[in-house]
């Protein structure tokens, strides 16, 4: 009953989204207001359609509703309510319905939020935000279907369909299959959701860009309606890649967060692309220039959304996140090539209009710099696409070597892959490319800046980082990649730093107040501007935390018997003692205590243990971890011997820094807060003027 | 308006950002090609390995194959994990039109004409590591035949335990 009162709200949110694709370009084309209107209530019902569709899975989910097959494949007796609930994104089905859910609350937020305003742009936005809706709602309906239900046969044959085939009954298992344990985790409940959050709300910038080519409106209104929603989308694209890293540190148990997984690239790239975006939409503002490069990187983050869930959802790709193999592939991939081309074609029509109004003058000016870091950002992106799509390139052109004889060597048809260190080969100097530009681009003036004026401003920063190289080279770090690193992350901190100090001590002079109040309200009015340094602090002690594992980690196994002890740098763990015992939830832990002391001295307990889960026969193994600003000491149990427990095998990583990683996104996720916190609409606040001025007349 | 008086760069000016540009892509291209040709691994199924035989000893390969459960044996001396993968296709189409990843990963493992191959990690044994879960691997076939795992290279795919058309229960009950 539920699952069809569930899978009938997909159908008519389906046919409604159809309806009102059309009746917006209908009324559009015919200047009619009453079909727009039409289109845009088309869209208000699409939500609470949806929510329907979404709390029928949850009720299904919660009730442990077996009998539905989406139910048993991810949730099973043993699992508590939240567990049960957040499943509604543990699967494929249920996590497109959940897409498509945020889909339907974000396209009406827009047409609730800027109906009076922008008139001329909400049928395009209508149609673009309802066409992926439903371009979406057929994959649901038709190839990933949550509500389809198991079915019997009195001879015993088991099927799947949404409606019950002739003379078979309902089957109802006891208990479902349950969620993986790795992923019962906080990182891992969150991490979905905030990525589908920045996924979807890139659709907006897209559908206002895509209004504009069509309308031909090609100043950058749609840039200024969409600016709090591209840095929404990026806060939540942010966090959730960040989420996802804090997941892999915490969980998959090799001391890493980042792997450069086809995944984690296809989540990155939009976030690559989105960046660029973000910056290069401050020139076309300030000085008129690059209009036809943002429609192009508009158009670019929103296919490589729909890319990116693509590929998380194909299984075209070899990858620890390609769990899924279903049929959806090549319809994602008609989805994008047509979005991509209609898009290309409408700003082809649009290009002369969309011509720049100034140029770039100076290779010092701040438009430069934010130039040539779309530039890294872009080759970062073609190096992450190439080496997401290698394998599937090499593999498709093996008939060139077929056909060439010559090239029979270079085009064999066999699948060729990358491993991280490709990527980060390739990457590295980009990266640093990156944080340079973020340390020297807040020195430049827009349109003209030269060497002279930089310099005056970069010196004292400059002094400032070089005695931190000097500091860090005295503790010992001779690494040259490192000491570049650190001095790049010193440069960028120190730069961002005095340009706060300076800011607000001429506040605080001129407006006669104390230094904090002066910093306050400096960063209140202009809330992008230090929202955005704050954002490069974070990076800088991101990095930070990235050049400490990557460089500097130290790891080390070993089996010792009880009392003995393992060494790795400065730091060793004694072997206490081990239990192996059942939990009430279905699990065995075998846990073990160890002492960990460094320069022989004794720093506490740490408790590394393995989770063995009954009902999935799934071992789960969970770090002892000591952190600290300076390092994270973290201990695994690897195997131990059953019956005497008196010889246990031990991992023992020494990760370096890497909390500087997590306090840098925390950092930098603060800082997009404050860019992306709403200011007082300047055009509410002049209509509250007004209608205050026409109260007073009317008195 | 501001920008309607700007006048346009000379050509020195625009050499500058063209110089730069291709200093750019200079630097790309030299960095792809030279380490692509360092660390492009061929991926490969277990009986492609098998047929190249010794040409491709100690080269960087990707390899994937399907987990034998009995084979896994871990050395808590030398911290060394042993398995036994079984061949499985490696294009999707194929695993598609055979039933899909499980039915392909439960039928090589369970038929004993396969290829298969010996498989040596030193490493800890990853969570996934299981009977029936597809292996793909990083590393190099040794002169000995046995496939060494590098650091890291190990990844495991379990498809029953995230999406499977059927419960599992349900086929014992069937």
């Amino acid at each position: 009953m539920v699952a069809n009162i569930g899978y009938g709200a997909l159908l008519i949110t389906f046919l409604i989204s159809i309806y009102g694709a059309v009746a917006a370009v209908y009324g559009a084309r015919r200047n009619s207001s009453t079909w727009v209107d039409s289109a845009r209530n088309a869209t208000l019902l699409t939500f609470p359609l949806l929510t329907i569709s979404s709390l029928s899975i949850i009720y299904l989910l919660v009730s442990g509703s077996y009998s539905v097959e989406y139910v048993s494949s991810v949730t099973s007796n043993s699992m508590p309510l939240y567990l049960r609930v957040t499943a509604l994104w543990g699967g494929q089905a249920g996590s497109l319905v959940f897409w498509s859910w945020l889909m339907s609350a974000f396209a009406s937020a827009v047409t609730l939020r800027k109906w009076n305003r922008d008139r001329e742009f909400l049928p395009w936005v209508i149609l673009v935000s309802l066409v992926t809706l439903a371009f979406f709602l057929i994959l649901i309906i038709f190839v990933e279907n949550p509500f389809v239900r198991i079915w019997i046969t009195p001879m015993g044959s088991v099927s799947t369909a949404m409606f019950q085939p002739a003379g078979t009954s309902l089957f109802t298992p006891t208990d479902g299959q349950g969620l993986n344990p790795l992923l019962r985790h906080p990182g891992m409940i969150i991490h979905p959701p905030m990525l589908y959050l920045g996924f979807v709300s890139f659709v907006i910038p897209f559908a206002f860009a895509f209004a504009a080519l069509v309308t031909g409106r090609t100043d950058d209104r749609w840039i200024r309606v969409t600016r709090r929603w591209t840095l929404v989308a990026w806060l939540f694209l942010s966090l959730g890649l960040l989420l996802g890293g804090r997941w892999a540190y915490d969980v998959l148990g090799w001391g890493g967060y980042w792997g450069w997984d086809p995944v984690e690239i296809a989540a990155f790239m939009p976030w690559l692309t989105g960046t660029a975006f973000l910056h290069s939409v401050m020139i076309q503002e300030k000085r008129g220039l690059l209009k036809h490069w943002n429609m192009v990187l508009v158009i670019l983050t929103y296919d490589l959304v729909i890319f990116g869930t693509f590929l998380t959802r194909s299984g075209v790709l070899s990858s620890v996140h390609a769990f899924a193999q279903s049929a959806i592939g090549p319809l994602f991939f008609g989805f994008i090539a047509l979005t991509f081309a209609v898009s290309l074609g409408l700003l082809v029509r649009r290009w002369k209009e969309l011509k720049s109004t100034g140029y770039m003058t100076s290779v010092f000016s701040r438009e430069a710099f934010f130039l040539a870091n779309n530039w890294l950002f872009m080759i970062i992106l073609v190096v992450c696409f190439l080496g997401v799509t290698f394998p599937v390139l090499t593999e498709a052109l093996g008939f060139v070597g077929q056909r060439i004889p010559a090239l029979a060597d270079v085009f064999t048809g066999q699948k060729v892959t990358f491993g991280p260190e490709w990527y980060e080969r390739i990457t590295a100097p980009f990266f640093a490319g990156l944080l340079f530009l973020m340390g020297i681009a807040p020195l430049s003036a827009w349109k003209h800046s030269t060497l002279k004026t930089l310099g005056r401003g970069a010196w004292k920063p400059f002094i400032a980082s070089l005695l931190v190289l000097v500091i860090v080279f005295f503790i010992g770090v001779r690494h040259w990649a490192a000491l570049l690193g650190f001095w790049l992350a010193a440069l960028t901190a120190s730069i961002t730093l005095f340009e706060f100090w300076r800011a607000t001590r001429a506040r605080s002079h001129a407006h006669g107040e104390n230094l904090l109040l002066a910093l306050w309200n400096l960063a209140g009015r202009n809330r992008r501007r230090y929202g955005g340094y704050v954002i490069h602090l974070g990076v800088v002690l991101m990095a930070i935390g990235i050049i400490g594992i990557e460089v500097f980690q130290k790891q080390t196994q070993g089996t010792i018997a009880q009392g003995e002890q393992l060494a790795l740098g400065d730091y060793s763990i004694r072997y206490d003692s081990l239990a192996v015992f059942d939990t009430d939830d279905g699990r065995n832990v075998a846990r073990a205590v160890i002492s960990v002391y460094r320069d022989g001295k004794y720093l506490g307990e740490l408790y590394p243990r393995r989770d063995y889960y009954y009902e999935s026969q799934q071992p789960m193994t969970i770090a002892g971890v000591r952190s600290t600003m300076e390092d994270d000491f973290y201990v695994l149990l690897v195997d131990w011997e059953p019956v005497s427990t008196a010889g246990a095998t031990f991992r023992v990583y020494h990760n370096p820094l890497v909390n500087w990683l997590w306090l840098g996104g925390f950092v930098f996720i603060l800082g997009t807060m404050v860019a992306a916190w709403p200011d007082k609409d300047p055009e509410l606040v002049v209509e509250r003027g007004r209608q205050v001025i026409a109260a007073a007349q009317v008195n | 308006m501001e920008q309607a008086v700007e006048v346009r760069p000379g050509i020195g000016g625009r050499a500058k950002f063209i110089f730069g540009g291709v200093l750019i892509i200079a630097a790309v291209i030299y960095l792809v090609v030279s380490s692509t040709s360092a660390s492009a691994q061929y991926f490969f199924t277990v009986d492609e390995l098998k047929a190249r035989g010794n040409e491709i000893v100690g080269q960087n390969v990707r390899i994937s194959g399907a987990v034998i459960g009995d084979s896994i044996v871990y050395n808590r001396e030398t911290t060394t994990l042993h398995f036994t993968v079984a061949n499985v296709p490696g294009d999707n189409d194929e695993i598609e039109a055979q039933g899909g990843l499980a039915a392909v990963l439960h039928s090589a493992v369970t038929d004993p004409d396969r290829t298969r191959l010996d498989v040596v990690f030193y490493g800890v044994p990853p969570d996934l590591l299981r009977d029936e879960a597809q292996a793909i691997m990083t590393g190099q076939i040794g002169e000995d035949g046995v496939f060494y795992v590098e650091e890291n290279g190990l990844l495991l795919k379990c498809p029953t335990k995230y999406e499977e058309a059927v419960p599992g229960q349900v086929e014992e009950g069937s």
